[in-house]
């Protein structure tokens, strides 16, 4: 009741406050403006040298990336929307915004809803120059949404469905509704070998170790930059 | 600390000998300096023009980009210089910033142009001069207002119709007419009924001629009392109809409900249920007659259907304060002429200026410049009075009035703005998106061509260089190598929108000619594809035909599945690839066979895909040569 009261007289004072500012004509204030002073988030990377310590890429390599990053994100940082349209940049002709989000999500490794350069630059490193298992721990990674060490073939079907998003509509064979589920229906047949229908990451690494192609195609983007 | 003030620093140390003679306890050690290096030229190339600065000017503002180590991102070794590639004119002001400690804002820049660039350099636009601060501001509002208009029609026009609950469909249908015809018929007979309301309203009580019998000229709504109640009825019922719609599909009925619109609409149909269930009692139906005025509002009810009532609405809303201010001011004025006047036509006998406030008529009638004559001052002093009452009142009107007036043509230019915009908008997505199909051909162009060099490896090296010489810039290479991959991955290709319609009407056609077979892939009703492409997996054609029949171990099935699909998507039996050729499916694997056997033949592949009116085909056919030669 006192809560009650307590807001009645609120609203009194609003309305009185109204009424003062309607007579004296000074009604306007620019709340457009207010809304516009939004913070300015910038981030600054570390330094040069720090960063060349942490990650596989050369001081060149580092300047390269950061003019690009730079130029997308004057900020520092990238948000969620930003990447998202970075990322559909590449693929005109499907929807790259669901695999986008996934993406996002597997470079915040601390989950705090932005990439900064730090983010980019390890995720790039792990990418470009780590090892296999590395490599693969971070597709592993990707692929498990919720980040609970299992993939389970919901979270596939996720992935898979947003990868065929991107290649849109108009595709030779036509794409058809149970198609990536009949994808991941493969892609569970040869991961998952105790079939108890998730896959770990061991059972992920070890069938990816044992099948040629992917250790071919994994070293396929090692001269990126 | 704040930015500018690390230049103070050495000043307000040295400053500090003046407290020495006053202290009572020893000063502690002064900070060693680490042996900073000497203050040199920088030289910042911005897109070619050179500019050069002390190291120590850009070191004033720290935590911007020019004076922290982020720069060192932006250095370049071989010519010494910091290097970016950015826009050199609005580089000057930046540069000014750090030289003379105010930002100031070019004018005739683009605003977000301007804003980028402070952004880059990581300085925050408040920090813009007073002599430029407002113009900033003023260009930035209006920037975002447009950009909101923008953003408003993408949302109102996005096409979300399958996901949408019967409740959303309805809504929507009620807030944006143009989505359906049924909404736009609606809508048309709303207005229709509304102006009959208003257009009966007014008629009612226009005098109708006299009753046969009688001498009394009866206003029209007692002469046909039953015919005007009929057409209310029915009108209200269509409004009552409209309204509980609105309400029960609104997203949020408590908003809803305290709408102005739905306000209008209740007011307008609360008269007749009120009538309806009060009785003819004498006493209270003098009252209900007064209610009846209420019934006017329903003109209010055309402000949904007409733009033009809505922006004055909207600019009485937004002049509000003015408004508000000409109201008090008009009111002072009013109390004071009006005691003045009475004060003064006291002596006059027989004076019409009785009271005060009966001296408030005379004011405001004489403010007004009206002037109706029936109060008129009869002393000298009156008239005086009277007379200074009128000129102020011109003055006191006219002045908030053009405030309003620029209010409302600003409003009003900003609607026209829209709706250009909008017109020009279909026009500029359409520019666009033949640009962004260009970008996808381009791709289908560059696989033809990289795919007839592929087929070549095996045949000759020189051709294949020369083709892929021509494929294009680096950037386009890859952006093309990460959509191939991405055609690998899921097994599909990327075609252009007629080869799609062709395959759509292929399928079609293919889906009635033949009978669905139970097989044991999970591809049902798999008869509407065309053969699809073969995998990079690894690939055992010899075996296939076997092992179509038996299911072997689950891996291999997966595999083979695929392959078995592929290859004889509508089999009525397991059969071997090349019995069985019943449909003109088929003729597309059969097709590709044939070719392989052409093709093998030493002989430039432009030539092979003859007769062959679908682009895909010869790119099929490639392909089964890649994957046959590479057994």
């Amino acid at each position: 009741m006192s809560g009650c009261r307590k807001r009645c007289k609120r609203e009194i004072l609003k309305f009185a406050q109204y009424l003062f500012r309607f007579i004296t004509g000074s009604l306007n204030t620019d709340s457009v403006e207010d809304e516009l002073e939004m913070a300015t988030v910038c981030h600054r990377p570390e330094g040069l040298e720090q960063l060349e310590a942490q990650t596989k890429f050369t001081k060149k390599e580092l300047q390269i990336l950061y003019r690009g990053f730079k130029n997308e994100c004057p900020s520092g940082i990238v948000n969620e929307e930003t990447f998202k349209e970075i990322y559909a940049q590449f693929f005109p002709q499907g929807d790259a915004s669901t695999y986008a989000h996934f993406l996002f999500n597997a470079f915040d490794t601390d989950h705090n809803g932005s990439v900064s350069f730090e983010d980019f630059v390890m995720g790039l490193s792990v990418l470009l120059r780590g090892t296999i298992q590395d490599k693969l721990k971070w597709a592993f990674n990707l692929y498990d949404i919720n980040k609970d060490g299992y993939v389970t073939k919901e979270e596939m079907l996720d992935i898979m469905k947003s990868i065929y998003d991107m290649m849109g509509k108009y595709t030779y064979p036509i794409l058809r509704e149970e198609t990536p589920r009949q994808h991941v229906e493969i892609f569970f047949q040869k991961m998952d070998k105790n079939r108890d229908g998730v896959v770990t990451i061991d059972e992920f690494i070890d069938t990816c170790q044992k099948d040629e192609n992917i250790m071919k195609s994994m070293q396929l983007f090692e001269n990126i930059i | 600390m704040a930015a500018g003030v690390a230049a103070w620093l050495p000043f307000a140390r040295a400053a500090a000998i003046g407290w020495m003679p006053v202290a009572s306890q020893p000063m502690p050690a002064a900070p060693s300096e680490r042996k900073r290096p000497q203050d040199g030229l920088v030289i910042l190339n911005v897109s070619g023009r050179r500019f050069q600065t002390w190291r120590s000017t850009l070191e004033r503002y720290p935590d911007t980009l020019l004076g922290s180590s982020e720069k060192d991102f932006f250095y370049n070794e071989e010519i010494r210089e910091y290097f970016f590639d950015r826009d050199p004119d609005i580089f000057r002001s930046i540069l000014n910033f750090y030289r003379t400690g105010k930002l100031h804002y070019p004018r005739h820049e683009c605003i977000s142009a301007y804003d980028e660039e402070l952004s880059f350099f990581g300085i925050i636009p408040e920090i813009i001069g007073d002599c430029c601060y407002e113009e900033y501001k003023d260009r930035k509002r209006e920037n975002i207002e447009r950009i909101m208009d923008d953003a408003e029609d993408d949302i109102s026009s996005e096409n979300r119709l399958p996901s949408m609950t019967a409740r959303q469909k309805v809504w929507r249908a009620f807030e944006n007419p143009h989505t359906s015809t049924l909404a736009l018929v609606f809508y048309y007979v709303t207005g229709f009924f509304i102006a009959v309301s208003v257009m009966a309203n007014v008629v009612e009580t226009v005098p109708c001629g006299s009753l046969p019998g009688s001498v009394k000229e009866l206003p029209c709504g007692e002469r046909y009392a039953l015919a005007f109640f009929c057409l209310d009825t029915a009108c209200v019922m269509i409004f009552t109809v409209e309204y509980l719609l609105r309400l029960v599909a609104a997203p949020s009925r408590y908003r809803f409900v305290r709408s102005v619109m739905s306000i209008i609409d209740v007011v307008a149909i609360m008269p007749y249920y009120i009538g309806l269930v009060m009785t003819d009692n004498e006493d209270v139906s003098g009252a209900f007659v007064t209610l009846r005025v209420f019934r006017v509002f329903r003109i209010f009810k055309f402000s949904r259907h007409s733009q033009g009532l809505r922006i004055l609405g909207y600019t009485l809303k937004s002049c509000a304060s003015e408004l508000g201010f000409l109201l008090f001011s008009l009111t002072m004025a009013i109390i004071i002429f009006a005691t003045v006047m009475f004060y003064a036509e006291k002596g006059s006998s027989a004076t019409k200026f009785t009271s005060i406030p009966a001296a408030f008529w005379y004011t405001i009638v004489t403010m007004t410049t009206l002037g109706y004559g029936d109060m008129v001052p009869k002393t000298i002093a009156g008239k005086i009075f009277g007379s200074i009452c009128s000129l102020s009142g011109v003055l006191v009107i006219a002045l908030p009035v053009p405030v309003i007036v620029s209010n409302f043509s600003r409003i009003y230019h900003q609607n026209q703005r829209a709706d250009k915009r909008k017109a020009q908008k279909k026009a500029r997505l359409a520019r666009i998106r033949v640009a962004k199909s260009g970008s996808a051909s381009a791709y289908m162009q560059s696989k033809h061509n990289g795919l007839l060099s592929d087929s070549l490896e095996q045949l000759s090296n020189d051709e294949e260089q020369a083709l892929v010489s021509k494929s294009g810039s680096s950037f386009q290479r890859q952006h093309h190598h990460l959509l191939h991959c991405l055609e690998k991955t899921t097994n599909h290709d990327f075609v252009d929108e007629q080869t799609y319609e062709e395959n759509c009407l292929e399928g079609s056609t293919r889906n009635r000619s033949n009978s669905h077979t139970p097989s044991l892939s999970s591809h049902h009703g798999l008869t509407g594809t065309c053969c699809s492409r073969r995998s990079k997996k690894p690939f055992r054609l010899p075996n296939s035909n076997i092992t179509c029949s038996h299911p072997g171990s689950v891996q291999e099935l997966s595999t083979i599945q695929i392959r078995c699909v592929q290859q004889s998507a509508l089999s009525n039996s397991r059969s071997s690839l090349n019995a069985n050729i019943e449909e003109s499916v088929k003729l597309n694997c059969e097709k590709s066979y044939i070719t392989t056997a052409v093709i093998s033949m030493p002989s430039p592949p432009a030539t092979t895909p003859e007769g062959d009116d679908r682009s895909d085909s010869p790119d099929q056919a490639e392909t089964n040569i890649v994957k046959v030669s590479a057994l």
